[in-house]
């Protein structure tokens, strides 16, 4: 990627993340109201992140058997209740484990 | 409150921001040169919205496509502005409100909000140092550790972030069904966008915008969460 690309990119990201940040904050003085978009907007990050990883995770790494144990080992560090990093630590083990011991 | 308060309460995030942005940077640095990868973290202080953004750099996507992810990945930040616009005190006026929005981000309103007193600008201000230094170092430092470690390293870093992210997605599908149900059809959304061969026409960012906003508005509708009970978000 060029660097003129680079920049144009960036600056929508960073341009649409400050306005939308920016703007309720100045005009806005009330709470949003609707239990609707309320939800909506709960929901949100969940299904963003959920919709990043899955399948993303299985092709992350140059064979589709460590991507899945990554996938597995997370999965079930957050069900022992292990906080981000060791969470991550966990998926990135597993892939050392199988790409490096293994195979 | 006092900026050195602020800068108190703001540790714990900002080491927590080392970790993912680290991750972050490694992400990147496959993509991008270090300054530039960090260029995004200083700029946006965004984890979701930076790494969809990434994802669409990477695919080669369309401005439009860009704009439109980031403003639904990114919309829940302009709900809690409104919502921290209630807290602030008098003193925070519009300029102050123009320089310090960025620090607008799920970790840091959480603990604005969370605050007893009203929160003022150099509260605010004292909040956002340590996270936007954490976010902006952790970024700096995973994107050259990407480009000097070996490959089996980087590789194995490289699904760190996903962990994060299922390390944030599955404590509220623990504790809320409807949660569960949301992340369920995002996922079955997303995995029908990567392998039916129509579908993969569907640039990666639009697909990302489909699966959530889709699953996102069915749960509304059909498990609206009540005010008291509102997800963590």
């Amino acid at each position: 990627m060029n660097l003129h690309d680079f920049a144009l990119y960036l600056f929508a990201m960073a341009g649409v993340t400050y306005l939308l940040r920016t703007i309720p904050f100045i005009l806005l003085k009330k709470q949003l109201k609707s239990e609707f978009w309320n939800s909506f907007l709960a929901y949100i990050p969940y299904t963003v992140l959920a919709a990043m990883t899955v399948p993303a995770i299985f092709h992350a790494t140059n064979n589709r058997i460590s991507g899945i144990a990554a996938f597995i080992a997370a999965v079930a560090a957050s069900l022992l209740g292990r906080g981000l990093v060791v969470v991550a630590c966990a998926a990135t083990a597993a892939v050392l484990f199988v790409d490096g011991v293994i195979l | 409150m006092k900026f050195s308060k602020g800068v108190i309460d703001g540790l714990p995030i900002g080491i927590g921001y080392l970790a993912v942005s680290f991750s972050f940077g490694i992400a990147g640095s496959k993509t991008l040169s270090w300054p530039l990868v960090t260029l995004i973290s200083m700029t946006n202080l965004t984890s979701a919205g930076q790494f969809a953004g990434l994802q669409i750099m990477q695919a080669a996507g369309t401005l439009i496509e860009m704009i439109i992810a980031m403003f639904f990945i990114n919309l829940r930040y302009s709900l809690m502005a409104i919502s921290l616009s209630q807290k602030v005190t008098p003193s925070f006026g519009t300029l102050q409100r123009l320089l310090l929005s960025i620090g607008i981000t799920d970790e840091i309103y959480a603990v604005a909000i969370g605050s007893k007193e009203k929160v003022n600008p150099l509260y605010f201000l004292g909040l956002t140092v340590l996270p936007y230094l954490g976010w902006s170092t952790g970024t700096l430092c995973g994107a050259i550790a990407g480009e000097i470690l070996p490959a089996i390293l980087t590789n194995a870093l490289g699904v760190a972030l996903y962990g994060m992210f299922i390390a944030i997605v599955v404590p509220p599908m623990k504790a809320h069904k409807p949660t569960s149900i949301a992340v369920a059809i995002a996922v079955a959304l997303s995995c029908a966008f990567y392998y039916v061969p129509v579908l993969q026409n569907v640039s990666a960012g639009f697909a990302i915008i489909i699966c959530a906003v889709v699953a996102s508005l069915l749960c509304a509708k059909f498990f609206p969460i009540k005010k008291n009970a509102e997800a963590n978000s």
